[in-house]
């Protein structure tokens, strides 16, 4: 009895929509159809290659050749766009796997049904029953693809990147080939001195900075919060409005601005400090002053969201529990400590966390203020405020050292990712989402 | 003892106001001072004044005419990057969220810690290779290229936050509607949307801001200057001619930063609910 189902399954291997052509579902079987004769002309040319790319990443470089007696530069394999065609064909071969898995199981199981004695869906009735039970999972199929090949194929080649020799100044196509290394590239960065000095003192920066500036703007925001939100402040509205002015202005506005303000011989900043009659300082050209000007910086940017951000949360205190303690004797400053700080703290640890991971990642606040400078001739190309994200950068963009960018990027990219699953899966909103409502 | 307390707390008072005038100075100072050289005759970034001796609008009048700065044309780019980027990209993260929050299917939890790490990866790092994915497909030096790349990293961010400010819509308004014979369009359209509008708010304005700061990845993609955006074009005037033309990019830097100020003065209200209803339920 099991004819059907095994007869549609053999079908839907044998080329994608037979199955459901046999099972009388003519719609569905033809767009399967269509699919799968779309990509095989797709792919004809492609999978081979694809497959020999990505093992070989070229094999001929450029190089001059005679023809007709006459010495002429020939073209040879551009390993990165070699890779990256591969990795494209290779994604879309994927994709067409999935289709072509889902096809067979959806065949065998129309089959099953129809030994079963029931009719097979038309195409009005599958489509009504995919909006009713496989909603979410069709309506995430256009965002996903956008992440596919936007996120996680960038994400991929960047990390096979690590493990090739593509750097300059040997190893840059078109001129050469690059090959595979394996983890050369980590054991020269994590080990090698002259790199392994570079990274860890960058490294140790990334994490004070972090720190620093998550601790700085929070516990800011929280004052000032405070502050405005005081019995007997009166125009709580107006204060709020002024302060929230710098999160208002655009980042990189600010940044900019801030560069300029701070500039040691025509910023106003430097002028003031002459009035009262102080010397100037070297905001941005001491190492020791520069990390002091990117900290303060960042609290005139950060500070105004936290604020708010904790402002709503005060709104959400009880205020029975106020008075509960107001009746028991409370100081103001028992108040905060008892009841205000540790409400703030329970509802905004979430935040708290993404803004310390965030800040690692911190790339315009270091990058568009100092550019990571002033230089320090000590490092490998990164100066004494570059962040790990501005230093890979800086690797990329003005170095070419593309695999040792891809490498630390991997490493950061480790920290940062396993530091926030950690605690986002641990927060009540992952947990326990159903036991809210 | 009464009199002691009331003097305590009128010092209380007098010190607030005098710290939160200190903060106020220092919140508006740059934002002013940026605006003030704008009207300043003279092109150099020192001054003797904060307030200029005369002022004058030639800086506005030289963005907008002369042909080495094409600023009319790159705002009217950015305008269209940012509201078409804004729109896709806010449709992507609500559908997304939308199913998130209100589905329970296989892989869900796993389809939100990997939204979560994605967003994690330095986005530059994967620059060269969507670089080359564009010019795959063709799409170097085109609009359509930011939008699609602004909208389709869209989900990566907002996503989680969306999600949890859908939680807090109670789930029994859908039930009703469901057993009112709603389908899950019906849902969305009727229900979630409505009810979301400070979330959605919040989100359309991050979009919408996105195109207008980026310029790392613009700075890739748009080759020709008429294409430019304005971040683009203000990261090259401040980084080719360092400080000999500072009051032309404060004149721009206040025509970016004014309309986006006012669309924040507008929506301040449904910004901090949507802020914080989405990230602070822990």
């Amino acid at each position: 009895m099991q004819r059907h189902r095994t007869r549609a399954a053999i079908l839907s291997t044998i080329f994608m929509g037979l199955g459901q052509i046999y099972n009388r579902q003519f719609i569905k079987g033809l767009i399967f159809l269509a699919v799968e004769a779309l990509s095989l002309i797709y792919f004809v040319n492609k999978l081979g290659r694809a497959f020999w790319g990505i093992f070989t990443l070229g094999d001929s470089p450029s190089r001059l050749e005679k023809v007709k007696g006459i010495a002429k530069m020939v073209p040879g394999d551009h390993s990165i766009v070699i890779l990256i065609e591969s990795l494209i064909t290779l994604m879309f071969f994927a994709i067409i796997l999935i289709a072509w898995y889902m096809n067979i199981r959806d065949a065998y199981k129309t089959g099953a049904e129809r030994e079963a004695g029931l009719e097979s869906n038309t195409f009005k009735q599958t489509v009504r029953y995919i909006l009713d039970y496989k909603f979410a999972q069709s309506f995430l199929i256009l965002p996903g693809m956008g992440i596919l090949f936007f996120t996680i194929m960038p994400i991929i080649f960047m990390i096979m990147l690590a493990f090739t020799n593509f750097a300059a100044p040997d190893h840059i196509p078109p001129a050469k080939l690059v090959d595979w290394v394996g983890f050369e590239t980590f054991r020269n960065l994590l080990f090698l001195k002259s790199w392994s000095h570079t990274f860890y003192g960058v490294l140790t920066w990334t994490i004070v900075w972090a720190v620093l500036s998550t601790v700085t703007t929070y516990f800011g925001g929280l004052l000032v919060a405070l502050l405005v939100n005081q019995r007997g402040i009166r125009f709580k509205g107006f204060w709020r409005i002024i302060l929230i002015v710098p999160y208002a202005v655009p980042q990189m506005i600010s940044l900019l601005l801030m560069r300029n303000l701070f500039n040691g011989q025509f910023g106003p900043i430097n002028q003031y400090l002459g009035y009262f009659g102080m010397g100037s300082l070297p905001w941005l050209t001491d190492p020791f002053w520069a990390k002091v000007t990117v900290i303060i910086v960042n609290m005139w940017v950060g500070i105004p969201v936290s604020m708010l951000l904790i402002m709503g949360v005060l709104t959400t205190i009880p205020r029975d529990m106020y008075e509960a303690a107001e009746v028991d004797g409370a100081t103001n400053y028992q108040k905060f400590r008892i009841i205000t700080l540790p409400m703030v703290l329970f509802s905004t640890a979430p935040t708290l966390i993404m803004q310390f991971a965030g800040n690692i990642n911190n790339f315009n606040a270091i990058y568009l203020l100092t550019g990571g400078n002033p230089v320090n001739g000590n490092y490998q190309y990164a100066g004494s405020t570059d962040l790990l994200v501005t230093w890979l950068y800086k690797l990329t963009a003005d170095q070419n050292k593309n695999n040792m960018a891809s490498a630390i990027g991997i490493i950061l990219f480790i920290i940062v990712a396993g530091f926030s699953l950690y605690n986002y899966r641990r927060t009540k909103s992952f947990k326990e989402e159903d036991m809210i409502q | 003892m009464n009199i002691g307390r009331k003097l305590a707390n009128v010092v209380r008072l007098a010190v607030s106001y005098i710290i939160l005038i200190v903060l106020a100075v220092a919140a508006l100072y740059p934002a002013l001072w940026i605006l003030l050289a704008s009207f300043r005759p003279g092109k150099s970034l020192y001054s003797k004044t904060l307030i200029p001796e005369h002022f004058t609008l030639a800086h506005y009048k030289e963005l907008f005419t002369s042909p080495v700065y094409m600023f009319g044309t790159w705002y009217a780019n950015t305008l269209k990057i940012a509201v078409f980027s804004m729109l896709i990209g806010v449709v992507l993260t609500l559908l997304t969220s939308y199913a998130l929050s209100r589905f329970r299917f296989k892989s869900r939890k796993t389809t939100m810690s990997t939204l979560l790490i994605l967003g994690m990866f330095p986005g530059f790092m994967s620059m060269i290779a969507i670089y080359l994915l564009l010019k795959e497909f063709n799409l170097l030096d085109t609009h359509l290229a930011l939008i699609i790349v602004y909208a389709a990293g869209a989900p990566l961010g907002g996503t989680l936050i969306a999600k949890g400010f859908l939680d807090t819509i109670p789930r029994s308004l859908d039930e009703a509607a469901r057993i009112d014979g709603a389908s899950n369009f019906g849902i969305f359209a009727r229900i979630i949307l409505p009810l979301s509008r400070p979330m959605i708010t919040y989100m359309a304005l991050t979009q919408f801001v996105g195109p207008w700061v980026d310029f790392i990845f613009a700075k890739l993609v748009l080759r020709t200057k008429e294409n430019w955006t304005v971040a683009v074009g203000m990261w090259d005037m401040v980084n080719s001619q360092q400080n000999t033309n500072f009051t032309l990019f404060a004149a721009g830097a206040v025509m970016i930063s004014v309309p986006i100020m006012i669309l924040f003065g507008f929506l301040q209200r449904m910004l901090v609910d949507g802020l914080t209803a989405g990230a602070s339920k822990g």
